[in-house]
């Protein structure tokens, strides 16, 4: 999960954005002398016959127990009917495709589909531009400054999602918020008693503001790496050259640092999308299945109104919509893959 | 070289305040006021007295207190729920880490047949919708009599937290030479040895971020243990968090308590191992 973001999610693969930072400045080879001994690869090619299987053996049989199999099993309910009776008397009742042609005729559905992508792209645009500045700036700040930021980065970064969601309950509390305080303290009225719950759309504003708060520093944090390894000469020689800020942006920094931003967009993108605690935490989908987005709306179809099949349907739906996504980063993946 | 180039360089390092340099740490001030605001909020809540946390205009100052604390630690079922997240967390690492170790070991450094799918499969992993299988997770769960149980828990977390290990470990032990093992085993040393003497001891840095980063997963999960687990006996700490919230209103002290006691393990490792993690990670980059 969920490594999410912040965390799970949560949590975080720095794995990716490292290894795009590690790749574009390290050439090839550990040692030069070394090369020429050995002209062929990195790797090793031992003597191994059977161990590298006997080493992956036990990853792969436990993924495939429990990630493959449930996997497999959610696309078969999918096919079932399976509502709140014949889920206590574990009746199998095959139905074809039925939930998929009810799911996809169903208005509601595609509200949560264009939700949920509206929601994914707005969120991740806003991530990606507030942590590419601010990384940007991490890098040109004086020592005490940036060592400042990047605390109260990476405090933000730390914080486990569902405790952060109930903070940003707490911040955005009617009666006691801080949040309806600052606001007339800033001269708005109509803060006395401010719902910000009211509609689906205000507590999707605020789990945007969770989700952007939350996965900025992921993002700067990654980005200022990164930015340390493009050499500053570049900087220096784009800054003789007269270029301006945006300038010495897209032509030094972007170029350099493209697989960085190819891979933390898709990274961002899968999170965002299947961010589940966020959402179903702050508010239960609601007010009135208002802020559902695709991974709440499963859940709160199956659990919440014992439409297990068609939730599985969702679920399936789902992880389509995502393959189809992810497709272009495995790729992407694969090919540096080949470079290694 | 010469001080004529040399001047010019140390001036421009050392720009005294000027328009630009001003607006730079503001914005920087602003932003870390802004990222770390909801942190400070939980904190400084928890520590209210309950009639300073239910005003209309917040209190900054204030003695605190720590009934709060007292309030959320005092809950029934408090250690248990301690005791669980504990275990399902650590069992669910550690074996991540020893599982992973091998996997990783094998990808990184040995040529066979299918290690190119396997890398396809362990990042098709890592991309596992997992909060949408939950419905399938239970049925399973519950054909097996595995419903309320805390081993079933710990293996779940940790094929969550499995992937995600074996491809930050991957890139840990290619960034360590191969020469250095192959010295190992000039001196005499078996693969394993070289492995456990050379290998082990330069991937601390690595294990210990992977490591932090599946605790985080792991600590945080919440749709499988919210299905899975409904007795209370076995559930974990995110059930505790939103055990002050009840239909006649919420004890936001307690819940702040509760929320900074829940962060406290995560931020103090998250600081304490970050800079290591970081550094172990150039350093990797650098050696190539």
């Amino acid at each position: 999960m969920t490594v999410d973001s912040q965390g799970t999610a949560s949590a975080a693969p720095q794995d990716a954005p490292g290894r795009a930072a590690g790749k574009s400045q390290t050439p090839p080879s550990p040692s030069g002398s070394k090369e020429v001994l050995q002209p062929s690869r990195g790797r090793r090619s031992l003597p191994s016959g059977l161990l590298p299987y006997l080493l992956v053996a036990p990853a792969l049989l436990s993924m495939a127990v429990l990630l493959l199999y449930p996997l497999i099993r959610n696309v078969m309910l999918s096919f079932q009917q399976l509502n709140r009776k014949e889920f206590i008397t574990r009746e199998t009742v095959w139905i074809g495709v039925d939930n998929y042609t009810d799911l996809l005729s169903d208005s509601q559905f595609w509200t949560v589909v264009v939700r949920s992508v509206v929601f994914t792209a707005v969120n991740v645009a806003l991530i990606m531009a507030i942590g590419t500045g601010v990384g940007l700036l991490l890098n040109r700040l004086g020592k005490k400054m940036r060592l400042v930021l990047s605390l109260s980065l990476m405090l933000a970064w730390a914080m486990p999602i569902i405790a952060s969601v109930t903070v940003f309950r707490w911040l955005f509390d009617e009666q006691f918020g801080v949040v309806n305080w600052l606001m007339r303290t800033l001269g708005f009225s109509g803060y006395e008693q401010h719902n910000w719950f009211e509609t689906g759309f205000s507590t999707l504003v605020i789990i945007l503001i969770l989700l952007v708060w939350g996965s900025v520093p992921f993002v700067a944090l990654n980005m200022y790496a990164a930015l340390t390894t493009v050499g500053s000469e570049l900087y220096e020689a784009a800054k003789m050259d007269g270029a301006s800020g945006w300038r010495t942006f897209w032509s030094v920094v972007f170029p350099n640092l493209k697989s960085f931003f190819m891979i933390t967009t898709f990274l961002e993108i899968i999170w965002i999308f299947k961010a589940f605690a966020q959402v179903y935490a702050m508010n239960q989908g609601g007010p009135d299945r208002g802020s559902e987005t695709l991974p709440v709306f499963a859940y709160i179809e199956g659990v919440g109104q014992f439409h297990y099949g068609v939730a599985a349907a969702i679920s399936v739906l789902t992880i389509v919509m995502l393959i189809a996504v992810m497709s272009f980063y495995f790729r992407l993946i694969l090919k540096q893959e080949e470079e290694l | 070289m010469s001080t004529t180039t040399e001047t010019p360089q140390k001036l421009r390092t050392r720009k005294p305040l000027t328009a630009g340099v001003i607006a730079k740490n503001l914005t920087a001030l602003v932003l870390a006021v802004v990222f770390v605001f909801p942190v400070y909020w939980m904190f400084s809540s928890s520590l209210k007295p309950q009639h300073e946390i239910m005003t209309k205009d917040p209190v900054f100052v204030f003695t605190p207190t720590f009934e709060n604390y007292t309030t959320a630690t005092g809950v029934d079922l408090f250690w248990t729920y301690v005791q669980n997240s504990l275990a399902v967390t650590l069992g669910a690492v550690l074996l991540a880490l020893l599982v992973a170790l091998a996997a990783s070991f094998a990808i990184a450094r040995m040529k066979f047949k299918g290690r190119k799918g396997i890398v396809l499969v362990v990042m098709l992993a890592q991309m596992a919708p997992w909060e949408v299988m939950v419905i399938a997770m239970y049925m399973i769960s519950r054909e097996n009599d595995m419903l309320n149980s805390i081993p079933m828990l710990t293996l779940i977390y940790f094929v969550m937290v499995l992937p995600f290990t074996i491809w930050t470990l991957r890139g840990f032990i290619a960034a360590v030479p191969v020469e250095l093992e192959e010295a190992a085993q000039i001196d005499g040393c078996t693969r394993g040895q070289a492995f456990r003497k050379v290998i082990f001891p330069l991937l601390a840095p690595g294990l210990m971020s992977t490591s932090l980063f599946g605790f985080i997963t792991a600590w945080n999960e919440f749709a499988m243990v919210l299905m899975l687990n409904k007795d209370r006996e076995s559930q974990t700490l995110t059930r505790w968090l939103t055990e002050f919230q009840t239909a006649f209103g919420s004890d936001w002290g307690a819940t702040m308590a509760a929320s900074t006691l829940f962060s406290l393990p995560v931020l103090i490792v998250f600081l304490f191992l970050q800079r290591k993690a970081v550094g172990g990670m150039t350093a990797g980059a650098v050696k190539g």
